[in-house]
């Protein structure tokens, strides 16, 4: 952290990261200055164990377009909730042109001149653009003369920064490059001046993205502040007058786009940690394939693409890790190679098992072809948060010889089982009738790995092994999945997090919009390489 | 059967469906709000009830219709507000807070009936001084004399109370509130995604609770209308699963105002025309149970509800209490 | 601050706040009776009295206990599986044309050893099919199940009369019901069960089914904590995505769970039927199946809880009746109320008292123990 900032020394903005000074601290705070749009002080948010914002300073130009990146979870979300009063910050204090601002609601937020364009529209699908428009800003109790009111106004101001919508469809049916527009219309409806866009590219197409940097332009000629959030760098470079980067919940920089370059940011985004565990990585195996997908193309319920015609191997006695950042499609991939979801079109052969669209594979069945799956998500999928650990280890093998006997479950077999799985992965407390939700992430992670590893798996789904683990678990967990493909099982790992699949992976492909960009040896491979390739701008940086 | 097509039996059938629909399009208007900002109410019965009974025993301890109503929509109104403040402020569950309140006015509206006057759960018969008389339409002489439309407007518009009259009203007047006003727009609006109406800067409790008191109103003139406009007085259980009905009608009318009027003309009038279908014959079908008629509104909402006839879609966030923390 | 997320010991969550909960409802209850003109203290006294203070009030105490185990187990059974059968009232009567069909049937042919359990069979069948509809239009039509089994127990009622009045009355009888059965089909009344043994009970209307009932607590327990289906029941409940991914079937538990609801539901009419009308008369089931929903809920959906519970409302039921009797000014119908009250106060407001306990516990809770994050 401390090295970070010193790295960005220099080419810094004066107004930025520089250590608070002295009188930051007392009661009497100076005054704000009147050219910044937003000043954030010392901002900071906890959510229970998680330290969501940690004494974030910001300061936003008006007039500027102010880029944030970060990882996942690296705290942009939480803080533009609290810039836009969704959640309320521990401690510090928000300035807004100089003055204190006090933002509790989203009312106060608005009253302060602020829009929000959320990542997840916050729209009514039945409603038209224009009743989505006048939702809370209509000027008497009557509709009719908000209406009219607001279709020429909106009218003026999708001329004037040329996009046009629809204004009497019902907003579910419009295109989401459209349902955006109505959420920029919402917030210039209201006059804002300072306009937060969370990911506003993550559901466009490269036509639309362009569209919408076109507007931002546009908006900013005439004097609105744009926050822009986002994981894609090669946005920042290319529309940014200023740019800061977040990492686990702290700015680590803060710099003007045009003194900074993607490789920077990239290095800034993912830090450098130091590596604790080294493997030996498996070069070209020569094992037979214990995944082999086949141009499969997954859609979601609303139509888009998440995987898109994506082919690859997995050779029994290896790695593959696929990177990207979290959303890419690389979570529904693991879900339909574990027979959760079916896939569309394409199809996979995993333990020497076919599947398609057509004759989609159960997850009991793969369960039974020893296909084993650590899920992504374990507080939903994993384990049943009020069940005894016993019985979440039994979770998806309820129905074997070994668990029951006659009609009845054997719980004390149960019992006995988890409590030898509990031991060989240092569960603690090793206490089989504790209920699941009451151990840490790390353990509960642990007991899942446990319970799939047990069944000696010939294929190995793992989805985000070590989110929200301890060190001392993540070290365990990772020996666990070494020793399973030295073991000659195929695994196939799902992670956001770079140093884990640089850790582990014999061989890393990156997923980005559905489909894989990049393949790199897991020997070979280095963090800003792939850091490019997570943004897809590998080229841009060349 | 000749007697069913004579038209002096269709015009005296059509006068009672109204009779009959009055307190269904009333509960059926309170569901509408109700459900339109995302609260599930099962409790029309029961506020129907406790209003009717505190219409009876108002009017008969008192005389006066209009304290009688008045009362009546205020206890209503104060069950609607333990509703919200079971489902809005506390985020339980709306059904189990809905068949709390109905087995709560089921019990007590007796218990407290036959503590007060001894009468088995009825409440004094009334004089009609203290009741809601029907009304002559002004000019009803005169138009009477037109064809067809002339005995249309004596026999079956004409010669109601006032509270039938209210009941007409209360459907356009709720098309107008739901589909022209502000708070219409964003009633529909919470039922269907509360976070955008709380983004919008728009406190998401007090446009619920705003529309369970709506929803109370209405039910606290249907009651009073049970107890004495229709009736002389309370009767234990005078409702009968009529807020169901109601229930019914409002979904079968898709939590749309003219269509769940048009729900709840229909259930009427199966009501109106089983009391004279019994015992009578029709030619080819032969003789179609009474009970086969009262049990078609709810046979009819589920077939609708099984998507087997058109699609009923809910408003997306019923049932769902809104939590803003994560 | 949200305090949904904070962790009580368990003899808070389910002793302390539960037993809040009831005495909150029986507060109100006493409120009640007070602005009545009665005095609250010796309304219960005189309950008490009538439940238990003689053997004939014990039996019928037991008597209902028994109709409420069964529509109580039936409710708990459909929540542990997130579904809420409001439907117990109908299918309780609908099992109860089951018991009548076979019967009317049966009885003059077949001797008791095979004509009791035959009935019984009939009952949970005819219960069973009455949830069954509701569920598949739940599973597969994406139909709302508490509408549908409202609207059940409507149908059901409209049936029940049209078949008594039409098609199973006793010819020549102008009251709407069976004719009676014969005395194979009973079942053994509790005094007469007693009297073999010696032990000389008054005669009242608690017969064998009260055992069954019991044995159902037993078996309903088991099926839901001991059996793998139980297991795959509470997963589906818990989270679907976590029943998908243990490759349990949600649909499939809708059905099979919804059946079992209903079977237990309609083990009403052997009660009522069997036992003690011996023939299918109008609305035996007389709100016994919607007192289940105040029963599950305040016995947590577990079946000791279900059982205390039951005994409540079975002091509740015939222990009003005495009160009724004793003091005129107060009704059967206060057991309804007191059942509105609970319903509402273990049910909809269950959680209200939570945070200000959380608030408490924090307060004065022993140092914190060595279950940190990490």
């Amino acid at each position: 952290m401390q090295h970070q900032q010193a790295k960005g020394e220099g080419k810094g903005l004066p107004l930025s990261s520089t250590p608070p000074p002295d009188y930051l601290a007392s009661d009497t705070n100076p005054p704000g200055d009147q050219s910044l749009a937003i000043e954030l002080r010392k901002i900071s948010k906890r959510f229970g164990s998680v330290q969501a914002n940690k004494d974030i300073d910001l300061k936003v130009e008006r007039g500027t377009i102010h880029g944030i990146v970060g990882e996942n979870g690296a705290g942009k979300s939480t803080l533009m909730s609290i810039l836009y009063g969704f959640y309320q910050a521990d401690k510090g204090e928000i300035l807004i042109n100089g003055k204190p601002a006090k933002i509790k609601s989203s009312r106060d937020a608005i009253s302060a001149g602020i829009g929000m364009v959320h990542q997840h529209f916050m729209l009514v699908d039945t409603f038209s653009v224009l009743e989505n428009v006048i939702l809370g800003a209509e000027q008497s109790a009557m509709l009719k003369a908000s209406e009219e009111n607001a279709r020429e106004a909106l009218q003026q101001l999708s001329d004037e920064y040329q996009m046009s919508v629809p204004l009497d469809a019902p907003v579910g049916d419009l295109p989401v490059g459209q349902q955006q527009r109505t959420e920029i219309l919402k917030a210039l409806y209201r006059n804002a001046e300072i306009l937060i866009l969370d990911e506003p590219t993550g559901v466009l197409t490269p036509q639309e993205a362009d569209q919408l940097f076109r507007v931002l332009q546009a908006l900013k000629d005439r004097g609105v502040t744009i926050i822009l959030i986002t994981h894609k760098l090669r946005e920042i470079m290319d529309v940014t007058d200023n740019v800061s980067v977040l990492r686990l919940g702290e700015i680590v920089a803060t710099q003007r786009t045009a003194d900074t370059s993607t490789t920077e940011l990239a290095e800034l985004m993912v830090g450098r940690k130091l590596q604790t565990q080294q493997f030996k990585k498996v070069d070209n195996p020569g094992g037979e394939n214990g995944i082999a997908v086949h141009n499969l193309t997954v859609t979601d319920d609303r139509g888009l693409t998440r995987v898109d015609n994506v082919s690859f191997e997995v050779k029994r006695g290896e790695i593959v890790g696929i990177a990207g950042v979290a959303g890419n499609g690389q979570s529904t991939l693991l879900e339909v190679l574990a027979g959760i979801q079916s896939p569309d079109t394409g199809s996979f052969t995993i333990n020497n098992h076919q599947a398609n669209a057509n004759s989609p594979i159960t997850p009991k069945e793969m369960r039974e072809i020893g296909v084993q799956h650590v899920p992504e998500d374990r507080l939903r999928l994993g384990l049943v948060k009020s069940f005894t650990a016993a019985e979440s280890s039994v979770l998806g093998y309820q129905n074997r010889k070994r668990f029951n006997w006659r009609m009845f479950l054997n719980i004390r077999s149960i019992r006995a089982a988890c409590k030898k799985l509990m031991q060989a992965f240092d569960v603690r407390p090793p206490d089989p009738k504790l209920r699941s939700s009451s151990f840490s992430g790390g353990n509960q992670q642990k007991l899942i790995l446990a319970r799939e590893l047990d069944k000696s798996p010939s294929v190995l789904l793992v989805g985000q092994p070590t989110r929200g683990v301890d060190i001392g678990a993540i070290e365990l967990i990772h020996q666990k999945i070494i020793e399973i493909r030295d073991a000659n099982c195929a695994v196939l790992l799902v992670s956001v997090e770079l140093d884990e699949i640089m850790t582990l992976s014999d061989r890393i492909l990156v997923m980005f919009e559905g489909r894989i960009v990049g393949t790199m040896k897991g020997g070979e491979a280095d963090k800003t390489t792939l850091g490019l390739m997570m943004a897809n701008a590998l080229d841009d940086a060349a | 059967m000749d007697s069913l097509l004579n038209a002096q039996t269709l015009l005296s059938t059509l006068d009672a469906t109204l009779r009959v629909s009055t307190p269904l399009i009333l509960c059926a208007m309170a569901g509408l709000f109700s459900e339109r900002s995302g609260i599930i109410d099962i409790s029309l019965e029961g506020k129907m009830l406790f209003a009717a009974f505190a219409a009876g025993t108002l009017a008969a301890v008192t005389g006066s219709a209009w304290i009688a109503l008045g009362s009546a929509i205020i206890i209503s109104v104060l069950l609607s507000l333990l509703h919200g403040f079971a489902c809005i402020t506390n985020r339980g569950d709306q059904v189990v807070s809905g068949l709390a309140i109905n087995v709560l006015a089921s019990g007590l509206t007796i218990v407290l009936g036959i503590a007060w006057f001894s009468q088995g759960g009825q409440t004094p018969a009334l004089a009609s001084e203290s009741r809601f008389m029907p009304l002559e339409l002004p000019l009803i002489e005169s138009i009477a004399q037109l064809p067809y439309v002339g005995p249309f407007m004596q026999s079956v518009i004409s010669g109601h109370n006032l509270l039938v009259y209210v009941a007409l009203l209360a459907v356009p007047v709720t098309w107008w509130i739901v589909y022209k006003t502000r708070f219409g727009l964003q009633l529909r609006a919470v039922g269907e995604n509360p976070l955008a109406v709380d983004t919008a800067g728009i406190s998401v409790s007090r446009l619920r609770y705003k529309a369970v008191v709506i929803a109370g109103i209405l039910c606290g003139i249907a009651g009073t209308y049970l107890a004495i406009a229709q009736n002389a007085a309370f009767a234990r259980e005078m409702t009968a699963g009529q807020g169901y009905i109601a229930l019914a009608a409002m979904i079968f009318g898709k939590w749309r105002p003219v269509p769940a009027l048009l729900a709840c003309l229909m259930f009427g009038f199966l009501d109106a025309v089983s009391i004279r279908l019994q015992g009578v014959s029709l030619p080819g079908i032969g003789e179609v149970p009474v009970q086969l008629i009262q049990a078609l509104p709810y046979i009819l909402t589920v077939v609708l509800l099984a998507g087997f006839i058109g699609k009923a879609v809910a408003p997306k966030a019923i049932g769902v209490p809104f939590a803003k923390e994560r | 601050m949200s305090t949904s997320n904070i962790e009580l010991p368990a003899w808070i969550e389910i002793l302390l706040i539960p037993i809040l909960n009831i005495l909150m409802a029986l507060f109100f209850a006493g409120l009640i009776i007070f602005a009545i003109g009665e005095n609250p203290i010796d309304a219960v006294r005189i309950m008490l009295n009538g439940a238990f203070g003689y053997d004939e009030g014990v039996g019928y105490t037991l008597y209902y206990t028994t109709n409420f185990i069964f529509t109580g187990l039936a409710v708990a059974i459909a929540f542990h599986a997130r579904l809420f059968n409001i439907g117990g009232e109908g299918q309780a009567y609908i099992a109860g044309l089951g018991v009548g069909l076979a019967f009317l049937a049966l009885d003059g042919v077949l001797p008791a050893f095979l004509l009791i359990p035959i009935g019984i069979l009939a009952a949970a069948l005819f219960g069973a099919l009455w949830a069954l509809i509701p569920a598949w239009l739940q599973a597969y039509r994406g139909s709302h199940i508490v509408i549908t089994t409202i609207m059940f127990n409507f149908i059901a009622s409209s049936l029940m009369v049209y078949l008594l009045v039409n098609v199973l009355i006793k010819p020549g009888s102008m009251s709407p019901e069976t004719r009676e059965f014969t005395e194979q089909s009973w079942l053994p009344f509790m005094h007469e069960v007693l009297g073999i043994f010696g032990i000389e009970v008054t005669r009242t209307p608690l017969n064998v089914s009260f055992i069954l009932a019991l044995v159902c607590c037993l078996l309903v327990w088991i099926y839901i904590w001991k059996t793998r289906w139980g297991y795959a029941l509470r997963t589906a409940g818990q989270s679907e995505a976590a029943a998908i991914y243990a490759g349990i079937k949600p649909k499939r538990i809708i059905i099979i769970t919804m059946s079992i609801s209903g079977a237990l539901a309609g083990l009403v009419a052997v009660n009522e039927i069997m036992g003690v009308h011996h023939r299918v008369i109008l609305n035996f089931t007389a709100g016994y199946g919607f007192t289940g929903i105040a029963v599950a809920l305040m016995g947590r959906n577990h079946p000791v809880g279900i059982i205390m519970a039951s005994l409540l409302f079975g002091v509740l039921y015939q222990g009003g009746a005495e009160l009724a009797f004793e003091m005129p000014k107060i009704t059967r119908e206060m057991v309804v109320a007191i059942q509105g009250l609970i319903i509402l106060f273990s049910g909809a407001l269950a959680l209200m008292l939570r945070p200000v306990i959380v608030k408490i516990w924090l307060a004065i809770k022993p140092v914190p123990s060595a279950m940190q994050h990490g």
